[in-house]
């Protein structure tokens, strides 16, 4: 039976499409859950998607995190079921707080638009299981507030829990340790800047993001059948 | 009461400024030699009805601390008084 991604679209979101093809590609079936709704339905596993959640008005992130839909998701979280936020998605899961950290304008102040080469850090989690440590994923980025930051207890938590879970190769935007993408305690929530949604298809230049979101289904399925 | 609120939201020290430092790399250009230090905020303000200060003083912080900022990387100062 094929697992159910549910897709969270807040107003200003745009790339829930891009994702909803991206894991219907690879056999899922996409559920579009809109901002407003309080539950998830069936799903096996969430994705938020990347955009501008309510404009990024105040901060990225500080609005939806206030949504109905968000309740649903930190219970979902709390159970244990996979969750990711890929670029504004990520900045909300650090303002709903099932992240650590915050996510601080680019330092010399540029949108980055391109491909990043990522070095997967960290294999036990639900967007890594299908890679190997020290994998280079070449997978675009298009952010201005993605320079990741934290405090020095808290980059120590994550760096001796080993929840580090993808680092750029070149650092484009000047995040604390190279950090690109981190995990929850419990490695079943994960929040990365690059879009792997982007890069699962030959046309689209890379098809790098193909094991990365295979791994959320994979995740998704053992909650299918478990 | 009511009161009139006034919230500056700054970047906490250390955390990278990149607006305020363009500003300031920007400013010799302009005849402006002396200026150091710039810093790049936000000013939000409301006014709130409140049965006294303290209590008034109470929300705001609360509200500065979940929604107006967010404490990894912003610090926030309040100005109350009393609307005319």
């Amino acid at each position: 039976m094929a697992p159910t991604v549910a897709v969270v679209r807040f107003p200003g979101t745009n790339c829930e499409f891009d994702v909803a093809e991206a894991v219907e590609g690879l056999g899922a079936d996409a559920e579009l859950v809109f901002h407003d709704a309080t539950s998830l339905g069936a799903a096996d596993a969430v994705v938020i998607a990347g955009g501008f959640a309510h404009g990024d008005y105040l901060r990225p992130g500080a609005i939806a995190r206030f949504s109905p839909v968000m309740s649903a998701v930190e219970s979902f979280a709390a159970a244990g079921g996979p969750v990711v936020g890929i670029c504004n998605g990520f900045q909300v899961l650090t303002e709903c707080h099932l992240l650590p950290g915050a996510l601080q304008k680019n330092a010399g102040l540029k949108f980055r638009c391109g491909p990043a080469l990522l070095r997967v850090e960290a294999t036990d989690t639900v967007m890594t299981s299908k890679c190997s440590r020290g994998d280079g994923l070449s997978i675009p980025i298009n952010h201005f507030e993605g320079n990741y930051t934290c405090s020095p207890d808290t980059l120590a938590e994550l760096r001796d829990g080993d929840r580090i879970v993808f680092r750029y190769v070149d650092n484009p935007n000047g995040s604390v340790d190279d950090i690109a993408g981190i995990c929850n305690e419990g490695r079943n929530v994960v929040g990365l800047m690059p879009h792997p949604e982007r890069a699962c298809h030959p046309l689209l230049g890379s098809t790098d993001g193909v094991p990365v979101l295979q791994s959320l289904l994979d995740a998704a399925l053992v909650r299918t059948s478990g | 009461m009511t009161f009139d609120v006034v919230v500056e939201v700054t970047l906490r020290p250390g955390i990278a400024d990149p607006q305020g430092a363009t500003i300031e790399r920007a400013l010799p250009a302009l005849g402006f030699d002396g200026v150091s230090g710039v810093g790049v905020g936000k000013s939000i303000r409301f006014t709130l009805e409140s049965p006294d200060e303290a209590a008034a003083r109470a929300e705001v912080d609360d509200l500065c601390h979940r929604f107006l900022s967010n404490p990894v990387i912003e610090d926030t100062s309040v100005t109350l008084t009393p609307a005319a």
